[in-house]
């Protein structure tokens, strides 16, 4: 055991610290942008929202001290209790929960409320991490699996009941962690295919597809006939197998779409995927499912190369985004600070998350390893459904922007998720 | 890295590329959102509206004008009043009406102008123009009104209005509170009368005071003032119609046979196009749109479908002869009627009184024989081999005149009439058993066929014409460049050839000329008139029971013989006989445009001062009413 130094301070990762503090600041001034008016004054004003959020910021801040005192190795002693009790909060909330927008989402006390789901990631994923960096835990046995999958169905199942569909989709975030530790590649990829193929059937209609689809298929055979000649004869019924799941997907996908889907169901696909051509219709789309994009988006491109300055964005200072200061936050930067500080956030979101998976792949334990790569799925998931949505090539999701959005709950959720493996990282000089 | 973690790191780089492409696209390059000066919040568009063209009479007489109002907006969402009171004060409203209107234009559109109050006296704007930019979120903004130097012609003009939400949505040129034409040349020219508004993007600080052009006016745009249109209509003509026609329903439309000019569109009862403008228009819309008893808004001239009656009996001649199954020499006799069948009600009568004296074509139509029209009518059908297609073959001569279609004139509203043919009574009939006495109704123009009172003036128009028409037009001049439309100058043959017309306007001639014609008495000393009488059926069913109400009276003439100036048909509801009513209306319209005065002064005040709604109307009211 070498110890390097026996102060915690050294052995954090301060890029990560870096990182975590600027988006931190960047989406206070955000919120305030949004937020701002020329009448209030003091900054702590707990009637804005900036003031709050700089409340919770200072609160994070005692958080990040709590957790990096307390010893390592409890987070992983303890996860299973914590990921108990955490659950135990997601099934009080159908008793004592308050219901906001149709989504019972949240605890109440005086003027403050708390979302458990934020939390509930956070245990989700040690309770993961512990279960799959026991030694005696093989992935490919489906007995150990199905404890994996059970893990994470509970409280996706809980989140998507209350309902809240965005926070509840994270749980496919451990996709790439399951992956990472060992789960067949081959099941990712059939899945991600059947997906794709179903866009593109709705996208393309079926004649098209399946040309396409049919000519890919004949030249992987001919290049992988070409390599070794009795490749076909070999694995016929594999081939043909393929060709007819194929089939069926893609006439089930048609039929799915137009006998199975529901007309409002249809209307937002055919909008997302820029179907429709009926330049009415797609403005009244625009007005009803499409609206915060269809907002979102011209906010952002309004900001142009370098923005139209802090505090500046009229469009902003004028309310036209709704949720503007929660999951369309990423549409401030894009309006005052143009191409060059929306380009920027999104290089230190992508840095992030591979210092993250950077990081979880120098750890010595298993458990941390497995952690750190969760925190980096779950912001990578967050990351990119967000922005997407916000930049209108993903459909609307509920779902905040990791440091930037306002909410404490949604704030302290992701500190102590990152923090967390902040100090598993700095005690890995401990582990052997 | 193993075990399948580089697929986290391609997926996050690949996102990460991904939005920096969105980004650079939305940002850089697809400028249309940029490009939209009113994209920017703090940017507003303010309009300026150009002078909407004046409208002329054909002598040049000014029959729509303009006059300035001013109208104060309101953006509901930018409303910060600080002394309401005296905002209410200044504009004389109630602070409750104050609060009705702006939850009003906020339930309309918190971000768009909608009006708040209409049409400022002078002094009140002087007084608000001062203190305007106190109250944030009002403005006030400059229009025009129209103004009518003549109180008539209100079915032609038409009015403007605000543009109703469905046009300020689908319609990108009109905002809400913005006026269009509504009806008539208003309607129809709106295009041309409106100009272009002028649109300057200005900005606005925080406190909604203008603080400078919008990047140097690079998006501003000029006002295109509208364009003058001179009509075809004569507003003296058109003013003494309508007087003519006081206290009756009906319409008279005159032609200018050479040219399809409208020289007259009259319809009754109409009302004063001055009650469209201004703050008492929906007071004054709503009750005109209410009266279903008299119409006011109905134009009865264009939309008004009636039977043509005895007036239809010239065509029926002149196909007659066009088919060869009669020439001008060809006689019949009338006894009262005759009898076009076995059964015991298939008798025709007829009011010519010859007592069977042999009766030429001239003569038949200047006493309006049935007898003489029936018996031609039935060889023109009879000539062909099935009653099928002799009726086919009538129909499309008929349709030659303009009739059984919409006529295709510039004011947007009409009706198409109807002339039938052998599939419109094989529809009645699906046996297929009509024969041409079927349909003999026809030949006195009655029965299924039916034409509105333009039509009817248009089909004059081709008798006078000998053959050919050009469709009727109400606009002579736009921007003082006559109309190049080729639909309004290019004639439209009829497949009448002219010589057989020679005969036919005699006949109409000895309607007013000879002893004995049914307008004798409608005769003017010194001009040459041509014109036929028509006497309609009606009737009405109250409580199931068919009840005859007094006739229809029509009239149709032409003058002068050579070289006609103006064709006209006249249509009084209920008037009763053609020669008592119409008659004597196209007579006096006739008189008045060609001598521009009338000789014996008692003949107008007679026509004017019947008042068919003691007569008629009123018992009709009383018939219905008892149901």
């Amino acid at each position: 055991m070498i110890s390097k130094s026996s102060n915690i301070l050294l052995e954090l990762d301060w890029v990560l610290i870096f990182l975590y503090l600027i988006l931190v600041f960047a989406g206070w001034f955000s919120i305030y942008a949004v937020d701002f008016s020329s009448e209030a004054s003091s900054l702590i004003n707990l009637s804005t929202y900036y003031g709050k959020q700089l409340v919770w910021i200072g609160f994070s801040l005692v958080i990040i001290v709590l957790i990096l005192s307390i010893e390592a190795s409890f987070y992983e002693r303890f996860s299973s209790i914590f990921y108990m009790l955490s659950l135990l909060l997601l099934v009080g909330l159908f008793i004592f929960g308050r219901t906001i927008n149709g989504q019972t989402a949240w605890y109440s006390f005086g003027g403050f409320s708390f979302q458990p789901s934020e939390l509930v990631k956070v245990t989700t994923a040690l309770a993961v991490s512990k279960i799959l960096s026991d030694n005696l835990f093989d992935i490919k046995k489906f007995k150990d699996f199905k404890n994996v999958l059970i893990v994470l169905f509970i409280p996706f199942i809980l989140i998507l009941l209350q309902p809240d569909v965005g926070s509840a989709i994270i749980y496919f975030a451990f996709v790439f962690v399951l992956l990472r530790e060992g789960l067949s590649i081959q099941l990712f990829t059939s899945l991600f295919t059947m997906a794709l193929l179903f866009v593109i059937t709705i996208k393309f209609g079926i004649s098209k597809t399946l040309i396409s689809t049919s000519l890919l298929i004949i030249l992987v055979l001919y290049y992988a006939s070409k390599r070794q000649k009795l490749f076909f004869r070999k694995n016929w019924p594999y081939v043909i197998s393929i060709f007819l799941g194929m089939l069926l997907l893609i006439f089930g996908s048609s039929i799915l779409h137009k006998k199975v889907l529901k007309p409002h169901h249809k209307d937002r696909l055919a909008l997302w995927l820029r179907m429709e051509n009926d330049s009415k219709k797609i403005k009244s789309l625009k007005r009803t499912y499409g609206y915060n994009n269809d907002q979102a988006v011209k906010t952002i491109a309004s900001g142009g190369l370098t923005g139209k300055g802090f505090l500046e964005g009229d469009r902003t200072n004028g309310k036209f985004v709704p949720e503007q200061h929660t999951d369309y936050i990423f549409s401030t930067i894009g309006e005052e600070f143009g191409f060059f500080g929306s380009g920027i956030i999104v290089l230190l979101f992508v840095l992030l998350i591979l210092r993250l998976i950077y990081k979880a792949e120098e750890q010595k334990s298993k458990f941390s390893r497995i952690y750190g790569y969760s925190v980096a799925s779950i912001i990578f998931v967050h990351f990119t459904i967000n922005i997407g949505m916000v930049l209108d090539l993903l459909p609307t999701v509920g779902i905040p922007l990791p440091f930037f959005s306002y909410g404490g709950s949604s704030l302290w959720g992701f500190t102590i998720l990152l923090f967390i493996f902040i100090k598993l990282d700095a005690n890995r000089s401990n582990e052997w | 890295m193993r075990n399948n973690g580089y697929i986290l790191v391609f997926f996050t780089i690949f996102s990460g590329v991904f939005f920096l492409g969105r980004l650079y696209y939305l940002q850089i390059i697809d400028d249309s959102f940029r490009s939209n000066p009113l994209n920017n919040a703090a940017v507003s568009a303010k309009y300026d509206y150009p002078k909407r063209g004046y409208i002329y009479d054909r002598n040049n007489k000014l029959l729509v004008a303009n006059q300035t109002s001013y109208d104060v907006m309101v953006i509901p969402r930018e409303v910060a009043i600080i002394d309401t009171l005296e905002f209410c004060k200044i504009l004389s409203i109630s602070k409750k009406t104050f609060k009705k209107r702006l939850k009003k234009a906020r339930v309309y559109s918190p971000r768009l102008a909608s009006i708040f109050v209409e049409q400022l006296s002078k002094s009140d704007y002087a007084i608000l123009q001062e203190k305007m930019f106190r109250y944030k979120g009002f403005y006030i903004q400059k229009r025009m009104l129209r103004n009518y130097p003549y109180n008539s012609a209100a079915n032609v003009l038409g009015y403007i209005s605000q543009v109703n939400e469905y046009i300020a949505r689908n319609n990108s040129y009109y905002q809400s509170g913005e006026l269009i034409g509504y009806q008539g040349v208003e309607k129809q020219y709106e295009d041309y009368l409106r100009g272009v508004k002028g649109v300057k993007y200005v900005r606005k600080n925080i406190h909604n005071k203008e603080i400078g052009s919008f990047k140097d006016g690079k998006y501003d745009t000029l006002a295109v003032p509208g364009k003058d249109i001179q009509l075809t209509l004569d507003i003296v003509l058109q003013q003494y119609g309508e007087w003519l026609l006081e206290n009756k329903r009906g319409g008279i439309v005159a032609l200018e046979p050479a040219t399809g000019e409208i020289l007259a569109l009259v319809t009754a009862p109409s009302y004063n196009p001055n009650l469209m403008v201004g703050r008492d228009r929906s007071k004054n819309f709503n009750k005109f749109y209410l009266d279903t008893i008299n119409k006011p808004l109905y134009d009865r001239s264009l939309k008004g479908e009636y039977s043509p009656g005895s007036t239809f009996k010239m065509l029926n001649g002149l196909i007659a002869l066009q088919e060869g199954v009669i020439t001008p020499q060809s006689t019949t006799r009338c006894y009262h009627g005759h009898r076009y069948g076995t059964r015991e009600k298939a008798f025709m009568g007829c009011h010519c009184n010859t007592n069977g004296r042999p009766l030429k074509l001239e003569e038949a139509i200047y006493k309006s024989c049935n007898t003489y029209f029936s018996y031609s009518y039935r060889k023109s059908i009879e000539k062909y081999a099935t009653a099928a297609e002799g009726i086919d073959n009538w129909s499309k001569q008929v349709k030659k005149f303009g009739l059984g279609n919409y006529l295709g004139y510039d004011l947007p509203v009409g009706q198409k009439g109807l002339i039938p043919d052998a599939e419109y009574y094989n529809r009645y009939y699906p046996m297929k058993n009509w024969k041409a006495v079927t349909t003999i109704s026809n030949a006195i123009g009655q029965g299924e066929i039916l034409t509105t009172p333009i039509q009817l003036a248009n089909m004059t128009s081709a008798v006078a014409n000998k053959g050919f028409f050009i469709t009727p037009h109400i606009v002579k001049k736009i921007n003082n460049k006559a109309i190049d439309n080729p639909n309004y100058i290019i004639p439209k043959n009829t497949d009448i050839d002219s010589i057989y017309f020679e005969p036919v306007i005699n006949g109409m001639q000895k309607v007013f000329e000879q002893k004995g014609g049914t307008a004798y008495y409608s005769q003017v000393e010194g001009l040459e008139m041509c014109g036929k009488t028509g006497t309609v059926q009606n009737f009405i069913r109250v409580a199931g029971e068919k009840i005859e109400l007094s006739d229809h009276s029509i009239f149709i003439a032409f003058a002068p013989k050579v070289n006609p100036k103006i064709a006209i048909a006249v249509f009084v509801e209920n008037g009763g006989y053609g020669s008592t009513v119409a008659a004597p209306i196209a007579s006096l319209m006739i008189e008045k445009y060609i001598n521009k005065d009338i000789k014996i002064k008692w003949r107008e005040t007679n026509v004017h001062d019947i008042n068919l709604y003691e007569r008629e109307y009123d018992k009709i009211l009383e018939l219905q009413s008892k149901k």
